[in-house]
């Protein structure tokens, strides 16, 4: 398959600043990809070079093949929805949905034609006459959406884009997303920072960090395998302990455990409940065994222990998966 | 879907100006504010530093011809009576003018900003804005009509049966004159009048931020009206009137034409600039004088600044 | 909100003095332009008359004056226009090197008194012996007027967005097409504002003009030669009244235009 994106040794320096430092990053045709990573770590730069808002100090960037280092955004087949949406606030919907188009020099009545099947997609027909400004949150996003799709992108770009909506409007939008996603056969990359987003919606997944690509791969690889400290971190609710206290590999490594992965057992080794939490059918328990602290999942059963109460727990050292060694 | 991934360049030499610059937008921030440091950086800032060398020059008495040595004897000059009594009688002026314009503009703006509403409003809008922006040569022009011997202001005295008290206003000395507008009274008024709305906008604007539930709270904690004003409404009012007081200040300094007009002929540091550059021929004297307001407001500037005063523009 | 309170007696007479204060020496410009007086400012007026309108509207040193003003206004605001939204949309676009630099030397020529602007361009005229014209003037007046203009478009770049420009050229705009379809829209109202400004600040300037003009006459040069040396009141009188109709209607024209955003708010202020 052709890769849709890809990045070789491509840096961005603004000053002294390393935003994006020597990433190497291949992207499929008609993925689903997320860019994940807390904010500053360089994946929305990433996103900005694709677009073309950026140009890279260093590397290379091609898009289906070709050289896009240098090329200016208008010249890129590649859309973006952006964080804040930018609707043009001088221009009603339909107008935003066709500027595209228009600058491309489509005749009225057919760019028209076009953004009204566009707001059809994203389910907003009739609401073509609008000013920007009186729509609600969710509505620009669909219109920032139609506008991008309405150009027919090879890469369809998205910077946080569920980021301002509530939480159930953000869970629908996900959802949505990732249909048109498929029904279009799009290239979509998708830049977040919650990984519960990123997991749940991708096909895969890159892990930023400190302008580094930390891991990249599919979410059940990035959430049970992760590559470094950081991404057990972030990630997940992983507990991350030295290799050798997990009885998992030598001292001097890290290793991650899942907390579902620890169970009570009366020839274990002692651990001091610190606090606990219902979450339903499981419960969640901070335990600290000696100077280790570990959050475990147990089943809510009828024997819960009390904060402050001492437990035995055991793990099976082949559930924990040993990390490379520290960059 | 399968169109290209890049869009082949457009032609056009416009097109690839422009293509160039969006790949490097230094070059292109750089482009843009070219024009202006070469007009003000150069032309302007090369004049001003121009005329300002020049103030350490100093003119030969007999030939009237401009000495190109370094000397400080022109800022000397400044210090003889006849120079330095121009600079006094300008800060002076400059000073007596921001106080009585800080006096009666804070009613105006209180009014304004508080109590007027509805048509009263829309008077105190055009009332401000119209002197404001009408042409300042109009204004002065006015204040001759108001002031001349024969005019309305006289007349209006006569009909009160007061002719005696403007007799014994312009007998007082110094202030006094023929008429008033021959008079250092008079030049006071057009200042006050023509810089007024300068101290009344920002005033007004300082005073339509104070919450009134500020001053109900003042009253609720036992403040007579006096003492709310005193405590409470004139602090906050404060940054307005130094933010107005620079413009009243720095505008009396620099100005030279109302002085010549309406006045009692004796010179202020504009037409003192006016003079020596002009028929004087003088231009390292009257360099040295355009030095004291850029010194004076200087000054002025770093204390307002340190007041807060730049918050309420 | 402080609707049932009245105003204390003594403030409102202080007030309603101010605003008389004001108003009046402007109104007094009305009165004297039908004054049948013509060698001294008399009041009340001997008797009215219209026929110094005729004789102004016949003046042909008037009308060259006028010419040369808005000849000299229309020149320096278009410089303005042009020099002030390029350096506000570098200052509020991008940070470089100088950037503090360049937005306090814009204000500079206002800051200073304008004697001083005038003495050092005039200076600078004759060290380089450049004769004065009609550009001599202009120079002087665009120094000026760049800050209006400047200061209108740069707090309207600051509010719009930089992702405006983004998405219009992530949209397909070229530089050209993005600054025609969506830059200008977005801050052609400050602009036209700051115009404005520039505008009216060039024509009623006197200052600086008085140093750079040579021999020409703009109107308020003209106006301060007859306040000066006065040779025909009546005419002056028309002329002033004339320059005040001429600012009162664009104020006039302001103050519905932003009340009528007032009662569409709704708000109680």
């Amino acid at each position: 398959m052709t890769e849709a994106v890809s990045f070789r040794g491509v840096s961005r320096y603004f000053g002294h600043v390393r935003a994006v430092d020597g990433v190497d990053l291949d992207i499929c045709d008609g993925e689903f990809f997320a860019m994940l990573g807390p904010s500053g770590s360089g994946k929305t730069t990433c996103l900005r070079l694709i677009a073309g808002f950026e140009q890279p100090t260093s590397g290379e960037i091609k898009i289906y093949g070709e050289e896009a280092s240098g090329v200016p955004p208008y010249r890129r087949n590649v859309n973006t929805v952006f964080q804040s949406y930018a609707l043009f606030p001088h221009m009603n919907v339909r107008d935003n949905v066709a500027f595209g188009l228009r600058v491309k020099g489509v005749s009225k009545p057919e760019r028209h034609k076009a953004a009204e099947e566009a707001l059809a997609l994203v389910e907003l027909a009739g609401f073509g006459d609008r000013r920007a400004g009186e729509l609600s949150g969710g509505q620009r996003q669909r219109v920032a959406l139609a506008r991008a799709l309405v150009n027919r992108p090879r890469v369809l770009l998205l910077d946080e884009p569920l980021g301002a909506l509530d939480l159930k409007l953000r869970e629908q939008m996900q959802h949505e997303l990732r249909q048109l996603q498929r029904s279009l056969g799009l290239t979509f990359v998708f830049v977040t920072h919650d990984q519960k987003e990123a997991l749940s919606m991708a096909d895969r997944v890159a892990v930023f960090a400190d302008g580094r690509m930390q891991q990249v791969g599919t979410p059940e690889e990035i959430y049970s395998r992760p590559a470094s400290r950081f991404v057990a971190d972030f990630v997940g609710s992983s507990n991350v302990i030295p290799a050798d206290f997990a009885g998992a590999g030598p001292a001097g490594r890290w290793a991650s455990l899942r907390p579902e992965d620890i169970h009570l057992d009366p020839r274990g080794r002692d651990a001091v409940v610190t606090s606990r939490a219902y979450h339903g059918r499981v419960i969640k328990l901070g335990l600290s065994l000696g100077c280790h602290k570990l959050t475990a999942l147990l089943p809510a059963t009828a024997s819960v222990p009390e904060t402050g109460e001492t437990i035995r727990v055991s793990w099976d050292a082949g559930r924990a998966h040993v990390m490379g060694p520290e960059a | 879907m399968n169109s290209a991934a890049i869009f082949p360049a457009r032609s056009g030499l416009v097109a690839r100006a422009v293509d160039w610059m969006i790949r490097h937008p230094a070059m292109f921030t750089f482009l843009m504010v070219l024009p202006i440091s070469l007009w003000l950086g150069i032309v302007y800032i090369g004049s001003l530093i121009a005329l300002l060398m020049q103030s350490f020059f100093s003119i030969d008495e007999f030939s009237g011809v401009i000495v190109k040595e370094f000397t400080l004897g022109t800022y000397a000059e400044l210090l003889r009576p006849a120079n330095f009594d121009i600079i006094l009688r300008t800060i002076l002026m400059a000073a007596l003018v921001t106080l009585a314009s800080a006096v009666i503009a804070f009613p105006i703006a209180y009014y304004a900003a508080r109590y007027a509403k509805g048509k009263w409003k829309a008077l105190f809008y055009i009332g401000i804005m119209l002197p404001l922006w009408s042409s300042y040569l109009v204004k002065v022009y006015a204040w001759k009509l108001v002031l001349a011997k024969e005019g309305i202001l006289t007349w209006i005295f006569e009909k009160l049966h007061l002719s005696w008290l403007l007799d014994g206003i312009l007998s007082l000395p110094v202030i006094g004159g023929n008429s008033l507008s021959v008079s250092y009274l008079g030049t006071f008024i057009v200042f006050i009048y023509i810089w007024l709305p300068y101290m009344i906008i920002p005033v007004q604007a300082a005073l339509e931020r104070v919450p009134g539930a500020m001053l109900e709270a003042a009253s609720d904690l036992g403040a007579t009206p006096r003492q709310s004003f005193r405590m409470v409404l004139f602090p906050l009012a404060l940054p307005g009137i130094i933010a107005g007081s620079i413009f009243t200040f720095s505008l009396t300094l620099g100005d030279y034409i109302i002085p010549q007009i309406i006045g009692s002929g004796r010179l202020f540091i504009g037409q003192a600039v006016y003079v020596q550059q002009g028929t004087a021929g003088n231009i390292p004297l009257a360099a040295a004088f355009t030095v004291v307001p850029i010194v004076i407001m200087g000054v002025y500037l770093w204390g307002a600044r340190k007041m807060g005063a730049f918050d309420a523009l | 909100m402080h609707s049932e309170k009245r105003a204390p007696l003594a403030l409102k007479l202080a007030a309603a003095g101010g605003l008389v204060f004001l108003l009046a020496p402007i109104a007094l410009i009305f009165v004297y332009a039908f004054t049948t007086e013509e060698k001294s400012f008399r009041w009340p007026p001997p008797g009215l008359t219209t026929k110094w309108l005729g004789v102004t509207l016949g003046r042909a040193d008037v009308w060259e004056a006028l010419g040369l003003s808005l000849k000299v206004a229309a020149i320096s605001t278009s410089i303005a226009l042009v020099l002030g939204t390029m350096t506000a949309a570098a200052v509020a676009r991008s940070r470089f090197f100088g950037r503090e630099t360049i937005s306090l030397l814009v204000i500079l020529p206002i800051a200073l008194p304008g004697i001083i602007t005038g003495i050092s361009l005039r200076s600078a005229f004759s060290l380089l012996e450049i004769p004065f014209s009609t550009w001599t003037i202009v120079l002087g007046h665009a120094t000026f007027c760049i800050v209006v203009v400047y200061n209108n478009a740069v707090a309207r770049f600051r509010r719009t967005s930089g992702a405006l420009i983004d998405a219009a050229m992530d949209l397909g705009a070229d530089g050209l097409q993005t600054f025609r379809l969506v830059i200008l829209p977005n801050i052609g109202t400050a602009l036209l504002a700051g115009g404005m400004l520039a505008f009216a600040l060039s024509f009623d300037e006197v200052i600086v003009t008085t140093f750079t003009a040579g021999n020409q006459s703009t109107l308020p040069i003209w106006m301060l030669e007859e306040l000066i040396r006065p040779r025909q009141r009546p005419v002056t009188n028309v002329v002033a009244m004339a320059v005040v109709l001429v600012t009162v209607i664009p104020i006039l024209a302001a103050y519905w235009l932003t009340k009528e955003g007032e009662h569409t708010d709704g708000a109680e202020k």
